[in-house]
């Protein structure tokens, strides 16, 4: 009974115990299960983040945007035996964008404005709440907004959920307890600036985008110091090279993306400092080459004639060094924008066979239509192809990088575009894709919606009257507009589609190690597919339209979960939410042309949902 | 019985009394910090036609202020949150006009130290000109901008936005506080507001109406403006267009006392000096 081995194995347990006891009093999770490979993989895939195996801490899963997990109890045979095994109203009823987070046997849920973070544990029945964090942001960040009160969620790290809110404040909670531990003011609701997106944190580096392009508002990424909250660096879209953290380490791989100061002299004098290129959508990490990357959004504010030159750096997808935020490279998508081409997209780091040997890929599937595929060491795109109907261009140049532009599709004011495809939501919206390193295909949640750009009759805002110059957007060719598309990255092209009628896919994806794809429609159908044929397998109707991304999680019981949100908003969304009028073709920007039958089919909602079998 | 008796009169009681309320309130939607249209203070002109207007209707004058978006500002207006714009264009896509009370135009406003004398958009100065105008949002252009473009006139070109900062007083006015600072040579503004700025500036300022007074469907440079109604709401707008009659001198006068620049509504172009 004494025996000395088996007195130090007790000790030992004890001494776990301990641990973990107090590593939950200090409110620290142990260290996340994550798997560096997965079963299944394809010889010809090699994963460049490690993908959570159990838990959610980071707004895509994993520092790569893969939104891919290896669990597999749910199976394409048991898939439709999923049932409701929780839900929690938030009591806000504007678009859930975005995902909760799974740390530790909890479920954390940040609402849209006014972004209070919600705790939820999963060791009880019925998931009851922990607590709830409200950060009471300045009520005038709503009427700043573009399109919608939304907020795209959280990350975790060394036991803090760290979020923005729309009035601009990072924010660090103490993940066990609920306390704030920080706040950092980023931005001024006064130049019209909000903040929308989830930031990464990248070690003890938190990084967060801004949002506002619509308003004016200059373009930045800050970073902040995980521990104390202060501003490490924060790198400007446009701007003096300085600004925008340009040093002697920029490598850009083009001609047209090299030189002194673009980020002013591509504009008008003085046109930089409202010269939009907000980062409101997704950032990516990828722990080989230290780098992290993001779009940029269309360049501000007044019409492409009354801004020629580049624009840069709108529309551009950036590397930088996480700790110092300088650029690495640099690859503008599109010079001098004219159709509102936010590419804040996700961009998936993936190692690949690609033309018969393994590169370092950097994918970005993009609102202007095509999926670009770049070479993430130095931004040398190597393919671009077509996703939907396109025709703002031709294709693109791989040597030089640029687009082969239809002049007849370009905006002007007093001009009338018709029938350019996409519309300026684009291809595909911030909606994250999800990739499965079993398959080798990305799914991408798409639009299909053209437009007619023209002047209007007078409009006016205190301060001068104008001419109106207005979008009206449509389904585009093919008679559907939206599709959950299954590209194969390697041969770029698509493998499968599942086609909506009447509405674009405006929900995130999940990937699942049992060849399952998650995904939501406007209409509230949430779905399971498979992965390789593109079947649904299972359907289920949500008491809203689905504008956020399902995540997959272990819970405490050991068994598998999906969560997803149901809230319809954001900005096709909003057409579903009440002081929007459909009569209105010009209103929400332009979407209520496409978003026809929104009203008829589903209503404002504020759920989350937890599946299981 | 008593509660039955409280049950029906309270609700009765309260009936009364909001149909009242509501028949004696002007919502008016206006800017809480945009001199010289409005202001919380009360100093605008908008402010001061409101309570003219409001006075005359018998009724009791509300404000709803505007958030700062151009986009919330088209929702609250279309939501009924407000009965009356004191002032919109004439054939305002997202409202019902009264016929117009006042007729600006774009003007130029600069430093009467430079002597510049501008009067034309076709001033060949303007090509070397640093210009200030305002931008509005997304993919839109103010008509002066637009007519400067067209000239190929953007490289010289500042554009302010027209919501500015919003923490400082009447945020539009800094395009005019360019001109005097001597950050820019010229500002194209609006009409009310170059003129009244224009006035106020310590540095003596020069404003003066573009010309030739452009009104094609195109490129506007003069505008009609009126009030606006929601749509349907044609009793209301009767009710303004009455009172736009009987009160014209009047509403003159105030225009005035603020050094809007003003041509007669409806009016042919005059030639230029």
């Amino acid at each position: 009974m004494h025996h000395p081995r088996f007195m130090a194995v007790l000790a030992c347990v004890a001494g776990i115990f301990l641990a973990m006891a107090n590593a939950q009093k200090q409110g620290k999770a142990g260290p996340e299960p994550v798997m560096s490979s997965v079963p299944g993989q394809l010889s010809t895939v090699h994963l460049v983040s490690p993908v959570p195996n159990g838990e959610w801490r980071l707004p895509a899963g994993d520092y790569a945007n893969t939104r891919y997990s290896p669990l597999d109890q749910i199976t394409q045979e048991n898939v439709k035996n999923l049932k409701v095994i929780g839900t929690l109203s938030t009591g806000i009823p504007h678009g859930h964008e975005g995902q909760p987070l799974i740390v530790n046997g909890t479920l954390y849920v940040v609402t849209p404005f006014p972004n209070n973070l919600i705790a939820l544990d999963l060791t009880k029945p019925g998931f009851p709440m922990k607590w709830k964090y409200e950060p009471r942001p300045d009520p005038r960040s709503q009427g700043i907004a573009c399109c919608d009160v939304v907020n795209r969620g959280a990350s975790y790290a060394d036991g803090k959920i760290v979020y923005a809110t729309l009035d601009n404040h990072v924010i660090a909670v103490d993940a066990n307890t609920g306390k704030e531990l920080w706040r950092t003011l980023v931005g001024d609701i006064n130049v019209g600036e909000t903040t929308t997106g989830a930031p990464l944190v990248v070690k003890n580096v938190v990084i967060s985008g801004n949002s506002g392009g619509e308003l004016g508002v200059r373009g930045k990424v800050i970073a902040l110091d995980l521990n104390s909250g202060k501003e490490l660096w924060r790198a400007y879209s446009t701007g003096p090279d300085n600004e925008v953290l340009i040093g002697p380490d920029f490598k850009p791989f083009y001609d047209k993306d090299k030189g002194k100061d673009l980020g002013v002299s591509s504009f008008p004098p003085e046109g930089w400092k409202i010269g939009g290129g907000t980062v409101w959508g997704w950032i990516s990490y990828d722990p080989e080459t230290n780098l992290i990357f993001y779009g940029t959004g269309n360049p501000g504010v007044w019409n492409p004639d009354q801004r020629p030159g580049d624009n840069k750096w709108g529309i551009t997808i950036f590397a930088r060094d996480p700790q110092t935020g300088h650029a690495k490279w640099a690859y503008q998508i599109v010079p001098h924008d004219a159709w509102d081409y936010d590419e804040i997209m996700e961009n998936v780091p993936i190692d690949m066979e690609w033309h018969g040997q393994m590169r370092k890929l950097l994918v970005h599937p993009g609102r202007t239509g095509f999926v670009f595929v770049l070479d993430r060491e130095t931004g040398e795109l190597l393919s671009a192809e077509k996703f939907q109907p396109v025709n703002w261009a031709k294709g693109y140049d791989l040597k030089t990088g640029l687009p082969d532009v239809d002049p007849a599709k370009v905006t002007h004011t007093g001009v009338i575009a018709r029938q350019v495809c996409p519309s300026s939501t684009g291809a595909k919206e911030f909606v994250p894709s999800a990739f499965s390193p079993r398959t080798g295909l990305l799914y991408i949640p798409a639009h299909n919606t053209c437009m007619d750009h023209e002047s209007t009759e007078a409009n006016y805002i205190a301060g001068t009257p104008w001419l109106g110059s207005s979008t009206t957007m449509y389904k585009g060719p093919g008679g559907y507009q939206g599709e959950l598309l299954a590209w194969d990255i390697a041969n770029a092209k698509p493998v499968w589609g599942i086609k909506e009628p009447d509405f674009p896919v405006y929900s995130g994806v999940l990937a699942t190690g049992s060849d399952l794809v998650f995904y939501g429609t406007m209409d509230g159908w949430f779905r399971a597919v498979d992965a390789k044929k593109g079947t649904v397998l299972w359907q289920y109707k949500l008491g809203s339209g689905i504008v956020g991304d399902p995540i997959t999680f272990k819970g405490p019981d050991g068994r598998q979960y999906i969560a997803i949100y149901a809230g319809i908003g954001g900005w096709m969304g909003a057409a579903a939410l009440p002081d929007i009028s459909l009569d209105d073709p010009y209103a929400a920007l332009g979407i209520t042309g496409a978003m026809k039958k929104i009203k008829q089919v589903t209503g404002p909602g504020d759920l989350l949902y937890v599946f299981g079998l | 019985m008593y509660s039955v008796y409280r049950f029906l009169v309270l609700p009765a009681l309260l009936l009364v009394v909001c149909t009242v309320t509501s028949a004696q309130v002007l919502r008016v939607c206006a800017d809480s910090n945009n001199l010289p249209y409005s202001n919380d203070r009360g100093e605008g002109f908008e402010n001061k036609l409101a309570e003219l207007v409001a006075h005359d209707l018998g009724r009791q004058l509300e404000y709803v202020w505007w958030p700062a978006s151009p986009l919330q500002s088209r929702k609250l207006f279309r939501s009924g949150a407000c009965d009356v714009m004191i002032e919109a264009p004439t054939h305002y896509e997202l409202a019902e006009t009264t016929r117009p009370y006042y007729r600006s135009s774009y003007v130029f406003v600069t430093r009467k130290d430079r002597h510049l004398s501008l009067h034309s958009l076709h001033d060949p100065f303007l090509r070397v000109a640093r210009i200030g105008l305002h931008g509005v949002g997304d993919g839109e252009f103010t008509p002066p901008a637009q007519e400067l473009a067209s000239q190929g006139i953007v490289r010289n070109v500042s554009v302010y936005t027209i919501f500015g900062n919003l923490s400082r007083k009447n945020p539009p006015a800094e395009l005019i506080d360019a001109v005097a600072r001597g950050d820019i040579d010229v500002a194209i503004a609006w009409g009310p507001l170059g003129g009244y700025f224009g006035k106020q500036s310590a540095i003596p300022l020069e404003v003066s109406i573009i010309c030739p007074e452009k009104d094609d469907p195109t490129r506007p440079l003069t505008f009609d403006m009126a009030m606006a109604v929601k749509r349907g709401n044609e009793n209301l707008r009767q009710e303004l267009e009455s009172e736009l009659t009987r009160r014209q001198s009047q509403i003159r006068e105030v225009l005035e006392s603020y050094s809007v620049p003003m041509l007669e509504p409806g009016s042919k172009p005059r030639s230029c000096p």
